[in-house]
């Protein structure tokens, strides 16, 4: 509709028209936004498992603490992304069923799923999911469980440095904790649509 | 007597339904000051800069909108260009049809809200599912959502628990639990059935032509997994000039809406999926809609077009409070609302011409506003154009008497005196419809006129100090 096009911009241009003035850009400083009384001494991990633990989030270290907390669970069908499986392969016991392509006529026979995050955002406990480390959205949304494998190098202090730092990536994600409603009555339901449970685990 | 339409709205509304609405409401509001305050030296510091942001934007868009433009086309996204709503139903009707495609998932967006686009494609034969879980429950009701960010606000879980047994979706039970998880195993469905999949935007950046989506349930992460084409529906005031300042924002938005420090899921999305991406869509549209935004341009009021739909404004707002988001007849209620809804409505406008006057200009909403929207100044503006325009006001009592008053000091003192009669009268009798109507509701207090006076002349002429 390139008739719709020319009319809007030549309406836009006759509204500003009259203006004088035009309102500047202010620049602003990083200061702005910075979180106070968060940072403290710890490490950028440390700050961001005390931070996912606020959003209801769970963060895990090393591949044997995330398959005893399956098995708590008793959730035992998964995928994994083909890439990390190697590394992690050794610490699934037997009774694990743990798929490598996700096949989406049969999303609910997955329990949880693994995939990688991009990075981590530590003042918010914000995991980064892009499409160049998902080796499947819905592998990465539709299993009650999500476990996205972190690196400590890739963990970002605060949002402006993530937003800043954003990939050059066509669909990226934050996610701070679980899938999450308030819309009946104000009561906090968790697991909507995507996960109910949000995992960082670093490797 | 006649009242104004959102003061007979406001008069009507059930008792369980403006607790609802109250709570509601405040719960969000505490929430906000709780985190904005927590977290920042000087939230309105932050307020007043993503204010002169957005109003630079707004003041530059014949620059900006050829600029995004632009950019997303260099990102592979298809532009369109809509001028009102019918156009913009009708593109997306017309982009369903070249692809042979019948069903659509849909993530929360406004300005579809205001095209009415769900029921257009109903009637064109597309099947169109909102997937928030407000407005899938609003859908199943032919209802209307009540507030920007939590669309059912105005319902209780027995309201919903009767809807959704009416529909199929189980037996009665009004546990929030239950109503969840059976949302989620019947949209599951309907997200791995659609062809395409239709969000808006919360802002969009010139300078990358990143569109970011926000929400909490995941609806749109999973409408963008599951459907082969993405249209996104963007109203042309949504447009952020750089990246960073999509970090000021999003640390404004989530707090001042919900009290989150951000939402759950925050997307930024540039273009179809990536090549070695099994999952997503492989086209990307976006909409660009006017529908009255550039008659909001060309007003006194264009500073309206700040706004990002935090819904702060809302809950802070007595009467929001009182009369509920229905009373505003549109689609966008409250403070905002009552800028927004009249000049959005063109022609229309002496039909709305009755929500800027629902204000005591308290001031709140302009307190909480993330980008410093002078809203009492808006609503002034307005009711002087309803003046200008000679829009009848039903209700309101008569001014001239208080003029007269006003203006003469010295019938202003013996009226203050005289007024004490008050007192001994019998006020529910006296004839004036609007003092009885609010009789019914408030009882007033004991006449003190003329004791400021007395006290004045009777006081020191300096300051003790001891
Ligand atoms: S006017 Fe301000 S407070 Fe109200 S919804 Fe818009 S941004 Fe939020």
């Amino acid at each position: 509709m390139s008739a719709d096009r020319e009319a809007i911009l030549s309406r836009v241009r006759g509204a500003l028209a009259p203006l004088h003035q035009r309102a500047a850009l202010p620049d602003w400083d990083n200061e702005l936004i910075h979180m106070r009384s968060l940072r403290g001494d710890v490490d950028a991990w440390t700050l961001f498992q005390n931070r996912m633990k606020l959003v209801n989030g769970l963060s895990l270290e090393g591949a044997p603490a995330l398959v005893a907390w399956l098995a708590e669970n008793n959730w035992t069908r998964g995928y994994c992304d083909p890439v990390l499986w190697p590394r992690l392969q050794a610490a699934f016991q037997s009774g694990f069923t743990v798929e490598t392509t996700f096949d989406r006529t049969r999303i609910d026979d997955y329990q949880f799923g693994i995939t990688r995050a991009a990075g981590a955002v530590a003042e918010t406990g914000t995991l980064i999911l892009t499409d160049g480390t998902t080796s499947s959205r819905l592998a990465a949304l539709t299993p009650w469980a999500h476990i996205a494998v972190l690196e400590r190098s890739d963990i970002y202090l605060d949002l402006q440095h993530a937003v800043t730092a954003l990939a050059n990536d066509p669909n990226i994600v934050f996610c701070t904790g679980p899938s999450k409603t308030a819309d009946v009555e104000g009561i906090l339901i968790e697991g909507v649509h995507g996960p109910g449970q949000q995992v960082a685990l670093l490797i | 007597m006649k009242f104004q339409a959102i003061d007979q709205f406001a008069a009507n509304l059930k008792p369980s339904t403006q607790a609802a609405v109250y709570d509601g409401s405040k719960k969000g509001y505490d929430a906000r000051t709780k985190t904005l305050f927590d977290h920042f030296e000087d939230p309105n510091r932050l307020r007043r800069v993503a204010g002169e942001i957005k109003q630079h934007v707004v003041e530059n868009l014949d620059t900006y909108l050829p600029q995004v433009e632009a950019k997303l086309q260099a990102n592979g996204v298809i532009v369109h260009w809509a001028a009102t709503a019918e156009a913009a139903n009708q593109t997306v009707l017309d982009i369903m049809r070249a692809r042979n495609a019948k069903k659509m998932v849909k993530s929360k967006t406004m300005v579809s809200e205001e095209t009415e686009l769900a029921r257009f494609l109903d009637k064109n034969g597309v099947e169109c599912v909102e997937t928030d879980l407000g407005e899938f429950i609003i859908q199943i009701d032919g209802d209307h959502p009540s507030h920007l960010v939590k669309p059912i606000i105005h319902k209780n879980r027995r309201d919903i628990a009767t809807s959704f047994e009416k529909h199929g979706l189980g037996a009665y039970n009004d546990d929030p639990q239950t109503i969840t998880q059976r949302a989620r195993v019947h949209l599951r469905k309907k997200y791995l059935e659609a062809d395409v999949a239709l969000t808006g935007a919360n802002f969009i950046s010139a300078e990358s032509g990143r569109l970011v989506l926000v929400t909490n349930e995941g609806n749109s992460r999973f409408c963008l997994a599951a459907a082969k084409t993405h249209i996104a529906m963007v109203g042309i005031e949504k447009i952020l000039p750089r990246d960073r300042d999509l970090a000021l924002l999003l640390n404004l938005l989530a707090r001042s809406g919900t009290g989150q420090q951000l939402t759950v899921y925050t997307e930024f999305i540039t273009g179809p999926k990536s090549a070695a991406q099994p999952d997503g869509p492989e086209e990307m549209h976006v909409i660009f809609v006017d529908n009255g935004r550039t008659d909001v341009l060309a007003s006194e009021c264009r500073d309206i077009l700040r706004c990002i739909r935090c819904g702060a404004c809302l809950n802070v707002c007595p009467v929001y409070r009182q009369a509920s988001g229905h009373a505003y007849r549109s689609v966008y209620p409250g403070p905002v609302g009552a800028v927004l809804t009249p000049l959005l409505a063109g022609k229309k406008f002496p039909e709305f011409a009755d929500l800027p006057k629902a204000s005591s200009l308290c001031g709140a909403c302009n307190e909480v506003c993330p980008v410093n929207i002078p809203i009492p100044d808006l609503l002034l503006r307005l009711r002087n154009k309803g003046k200008e325009e000679h829009v009848p006001s039903p209700g309101t009592p008569p001014m001239g008497p208080w003029a007269l008053l006003a203006t003469q000091p010295t019938v202003w003192k013996s009226a203050l005196v005289g007024g004490k009669i008050i007192n001994h009268l019998p006020t529910k009798l006296l004839p004036i419809p609007a003092l009885r109507a609010w009789e019914n509701k408030h009882s007033l207090p004991e006449w003190k006129g003329g004791d400021f006076r007395k006290w004045m002349r009777n006081r020191p002429s300096k300051p003790t100090t001891s």
